[in-house]
């Protein structure tokens, strides 16, 4: 059955699907979408549906940290599950009391600190099951020694500006975290990172730098780990970040990846190519 | 200062102040509720609307919503008031202008000089009295035409933005869902990029591809790369092709702050878009995106309800003569708008409101999968908008968005919305699918076939 011809054929240029994972060529019935592509459709609709309300897995995660030499303070948000923090981000912003009163007692130990690396499920627990280890694993090595870094954050049901109050109770200067972005159809496992320099509650936006769409079709650890390693030190040394820092960093040429040999517009003659 | 009261069956129900007024008459949503400014029960909702309609117009000229001295959204919205254009409705209750909107009386001609005399807060008002056919009815009759290098929002036409977003902004994977957006038709509200990454030089090189491709093919559509107006701005700085500013602006002065934007920027970054003079049948140099719940995402909303909020951000669109607005409805998540029912209703509102304001509306028709929506409530938006005379909508290859991680309306929704309603694209760029040979066969035409692979 699955081996007849279909009755509407792609388009001519579907061979263009080489160079995108995007819905192209997919040949119309009058001027709708044809059967097959409709359905595949809802199925990846239905998969990404089925992401956002996944758990994240927190003991594995635990151990995995652990064995990368960077076990994690455990963290709940004040969203207490899953539905209360798809309809409330004012709570998923804030620490739940009991954690935040650990985190307090664990600040009031500590010195203060440069970088507060944080890892929260976000919307996509998926996302940070898969990458979050991987990405820290090619990011540390980076870092000078000279940076001190506060203890490892994990928080379930947070959102990006929980990192404002981890951030501000452990006295860093930079709070950096990793978080799963909004799953989309062709990506239900994309990892995110948002820089904000000095975290406080109340922080906007405006004062964040982000990194998205970390996940194997999209950007690799090692130039996430690149950028992030250029917009933490010039955030640290120019004491902001947000719009006013601009991600400048020297592209990174990577061995063995396809941006190697990434190829230009095909629209436009070799020559006719943007300059860079 | 009139008291924003009702009385029902012996019941009395107060409302504070203006703003609370509005938002317990403003139909359910999870972003209102969230703020905690929504009605408690949907009796006091009606009475709301009630008392709503017998409040006369001229009240919005008394009463700010966000405070005169404090907001220059509000100084904006009174100070570029106009009170003669006012004078045709200066006299009606907000339920009396329902009614002389749904009437004869309200053409086209009419509505258009109206326009400089409302303000947003009029229009929300209004607007939280209305069905969805009444949003659709009216809408209708206001027609906004701009123009760049394509002329988008006559009569009969409904555009669409091609919007080729690649995960890491690769050039081949952006000119491959560029092509096939154009195979189908669309595009001719604008070519525009989310970039993947703020990064200047990538932003650069974006503007020049776009650039490039536009003139190679001769295409009668404006490019744009939609990145922070500051970084537009650098580009401009460094002799980059830029046709359009793209910027994300709200309904408060703080809630723009958080965007990093105040008016003074946006009119920097006109002037220098106005100042390459790229445009060839028009010189509307803009475009902005909105959406509700922007503000109260920003803890910046003053305790206003989203609808309001989303309103007052078209009075900042107005004062800078854009080419495109598009509420970006339904983006924000379910903590705003939960579910479709409540989409629906904000992206009829948003074009509703905008266009009585003047603006050239479009949409941005789409959920996302944290939302309790689907394809079918995306299909009742975009009939609806359709048939409301919305001037443009997104086109997205099959409606999946693989870098912004969304839904959105796709190249054959587009096609069906057309078919089903009769309308078609812009004059300039219907004539460019007709000679370059772009039909409804889904043929390749000879001036592509020779760049696909294999082929040279």
């Amino acid at each position: 059955m699955g081996e007849q011809l279909p009755l509407v054929a792609d388009d001519p240029w579907s061979v263009l699907r080489c160079h995108t994972t995007a819905r192209i060529g997919l040949g119309r019935t009058g001027a709708s979408q044809p059967t097959r592509h409709h359905l595949a459709f809802q199925l990846d609709q239905a998969r990404a549906r089925d992401a956002v309300l996944t758990p994240l897995d927190v003991t594995r995660l635990q151990a995995e940290l652990t064995a990368l030499g960077q076990p994690a303070v455990l963290l709940r948000s004040a969203a207490a599950e899953r539905r209360t923090y798809l309809q409330r981000p004012d709570l998923g912003r804030r620490l739940g009391s009991e954690s935040a009163a650990r985190l307090a007692s664990l600040a009031a130990d500590g010195e203060p600190a440069d970088v507060a690396l944080i890892i929260a499920d976000g919307l996509s627990a998926p996302a940070v099951q898969m990458h979050a280890v991987p990405l820290l694993q090619a990011l540390l090595p980076q870092l000078p020694a000279a940076w001190r870094l506060a203890p490892l954050c994990l928080v379930e049901q947070g959102r990006v500006a929980i990192s404002d109050e981890i951030g501000a109770v452990l006295r860093a200067r930079l709070a950096v975290i990793l978080i799963g972005e909004r799953p989309g159809l062709s990506s239900p496992d994309s990892l995110g990172v948002y820089l904000t320099y000095g975290p406080r509650i109340g922080n906007t936006d405006a004062g964040r730098n982000c990194l998205s769409n970390i996940r194997a079709a999209g950007l690799s650890y090692a130039a996430a780990a690149h950028k992030l390693h250029y917009l933490i030190g010039q955030a640290l040394a120019r004491q902001l970040s947000g719009v006013a820092l601009k991600d400048e960093a020297p592209e990174m040429v990577e061995v063995g990846r396809q941006e190697g040999t990434r190829t230009g517009c095909f629209l436009l003659g070799a020559d006719e190519q943007p300059s860079g | 200062m009139p008291a924003y009261a009702y009385t029902l069956a012996g019941q009395h129900w107060q409302f504070g102040d203006l703003k609370t007024l509005l938002a317990r008459a403003t139909p359910l949503r999870s972003g209102d509720c969230l703020a905690g400014v929504a009605a408690h029960s949907a009796e006091e909702r009606v009475a709301a609307q009630l008392a709503l309609a017998e409040l006369p117009l001229t009240t919005f000229l008394n009463d700010c919503v966000v405070p005169y001295e404090s907001d220059e959204v509000s100084r904006l919205i009174i100070d570029s008031h106009d009170a003669a254009a006012f004078a045709a409705v200066s006299h009606l209750t907000v339920g009396d202008f329902r009614d002389w909107l749904l009437s004869d009386a309200a053409d086209s001609a009419t509505l258009a000089a109206l326009a400089p005399g409302l303000t947003p807060e009029m229009a929300a008002a209004v607007a939280k009295l209305m069905r969805l056919q009444d949003l659709v009815l009216v809408a209708r009759k206001c027609h906004v035409t701009t123009a760049f290098r394509s002329t988008i929002g006559l009569p009969g036409r409904l555009s669409t933005r091609l919007q080729p977003n690649d995960p890491t902004d690769a050039p081949a994977g952006i000119a491959a869902s560029l092509l096939d957006g154009l195979l189908y038709g669309c595009g001719d509200a604008v070519i525009g990029i989310n970039p993947a990454s703020d990064s200047v030089p990538a932003v650069c090189d974006l503007l020049q591809m776009l650039d490039r491709i536009i003139a190679k093919y001769a295409i009668p559509t404006q490019a744009c790369v939609l990145t922070h107006i500051t970084t537009t701005l650098a580009a401009i700085e460094r002799g980059l092709p830029v046709d359009l500013v793209f910027q994300s602006i709200a309904g408060t002065e703080q809630a723009n702050r958080s965007f990093g934007i105040d008016l003074a920027l946006l009119a920097e970054g006109r002037q220098a878009a106005l100042s390459l003079g790229r445009g060839t049948v028009g010189d509307n140099v803009m475009y902005f995106e909105t959406g509700q719940g922007s503000a109260l995402s920003a803890g910046a909303h003053h305790g206003l309800d989203q609808q309001t909020c989303e309103a007052r951000a078209y009075a900042v669109a107005r004062h800078f003569q854009p080419l495109l607005v598009n509420s970006v409805v339904g983006f924000i998540g379910p903590e705003y708008l939960y579910n479709g029912k409540q989409i629906i209703r904000a992206g009829l509102e948003d074009h509703f409101c905008g266009k009585l304001l003047g603006l050239p509306m479009g949409c941005d028709i789409c959920y996302t999968n944290h939302a309790e929506a689907d394809q079918d409530d995306l299909d009742a938006l975009l009939t609806l908008l359709g048939a409301a005379g919305c001037n443009f909508i997104m086109g997205v290859p099959g409606g999946d968005d693989i870098m912004l991680n969304y839904q959105s309306t796709s190249f054959h929704d587009a096609l069906y919305v057309r078919r089903l309603l009769g309308l078609r694209p812009a004059p300039e760029f219907e004539a460019w699918l007709q000679r370059i040979g772009i039909g409804d066969s889904g043929m390749l035409p000879a001036a592509f076939a020779a760049v696909l692979p294999g082929s040279r």
